[in-house]
């Protein structure tokens, strides 16, 4: 009876759950083994696409706004879809959002103080 | 009101998997705060270089080797490539424990902790070069910061490593049954973040040029 009890609740609480992710607008399951395939193949061809444009010289002025969004662009689909951010609560995404924008500043203003200022 | 209306009627909001008072897992509360801390701590090592990935003057005054002289792109493209796989075999032996098949979850994870080593080979394969090539943790301000930097990365690895290896043998002893998986999924959690470093540390070291 206890544990007809206990699987119960654990059902209802998944149901609930799923709930909440309906009405929040994200999806209730994680991808499948064919999604994450396919994630891996854009990731190679982001890789390739980086390594190519670093090659090509008449692109060189579009260099570093390029490769800045091609990284920005994997380190998304990782954290997003392999690590699970965009189906998990929005408080893990909250406490990595905040480290990360922590050191985003700490790395901007360093740069600025020692890059630009530094005689 | 039969059992199951009763349950359903007064479900606790939050997952499934965890009873908190904040309704989330308090383990997966405790690793996301460590990957929070991490970016701290690798975001200082990749400022602490692109400051002085340009100061590359011998100790004796002499001009010692440059980033663009001894980075080898296409050998570190591979290194990337191997590492951005081996997140997809992660996530692959994730799904395959929760879905019970550990057969499938033993071949993923020995497989991904093979990726981790080839990347690690090559890393020790680039630095022995490196140093071969004058460029030593001490040489200059520049090889301080990059063998500080990967190194540190590397180690990283190294860890995610002897946790997918300790994952397999418990799994190949039958004490990772599917209950379990959340441990599958934090070392997931730790590889994948090891895997964003080196996206970053890929572009901002390796592919953006310093003049």
């Amino acid at each position: 009876m206890a544990e007809r009890s206990e699987e119960l609740l654990e059902r209802a609480e998944e149901h609930h759950a799923e709930r909440v992710r309906a009405r929040r607008g994200r999806p209730a399951q994680h991808p499948g083994p064919r999604a994450y395939v396919r994630i891996a193949v854009i990731l190679g061809v982001i890789t390739l696409a980086e390594v190519w444009i670093y090659y090509v010289d008449s692109l060189r002025f579009l260099l570093v706004p390029f490769l800045l969004a091609f990284s920005a662009l994997k380190f998304s689909l990782v954290v997003l879809y392999f690590m699970h951010l965009r189906f998990d609560s929005r408080s893990f995404a909250a406490l990595f959002v905040a480290g990360l924008a922590l050191a985003l500043t700490v790395f901007v203003v360093v740069l600025l103080i020692f890059g630009t200022f530094a005689g | 009101m039969t059992v199951e209306e009763h349950a359903l009627e007064h479900a606790a909001p939050g997952h499934h998997e965890a009873r908190t008072s904040t309704g989330l897992d308090n383990v997966k509360v405790g690793m996301w705060s460590f990957l929070a801390s991490e970016c701290l701590f690798f975001g200082a090592l990749i400022t602490t270089y692109l400051l002085y990935r340009g100061r590359t003057l011998l100790a004796n005054g002499q001009p010692g080797p440059t980033p663009a002289e001894v980075y080898d792109i296409p050998f570190t493209s591979v290194s990337s490539f191997v590492l951005l796989m081996s997140s997809l075999t992660m996530v692959l032996a994730l799904a395959a424990i929760q879905r019970g098949d550990h057969g499938r979850t033993r071949v993923w994870l020995l497989t991904t902790a093979l990726l981790g080593a080839t990347f690690i080979g090559g890393q020790v394969y680039e630095f022995t070069t490196f140093v071969n090539e004058g460029l030593s943790i001490s040489s200059s301000p520049f090889g301080s910061a990059f063998f500080v930097l990967t190194g540190f990365h590397g180690a990283h690895v190294t860890v995610g490593i002897l946790m997918l290896l300790t994952l397999f043998g418990l799994s190949m002893g039958g004490r990772l049954p599917t209950e379990n998986a959340r441990t599958v999924e934090m070392v997931g959690l730790y590889w994948h973040f090891v895997d964003i470093v080196w996206i970053v540390i890929f572009t901002l070291v390796y592919l953006i040029p310093s003049e």
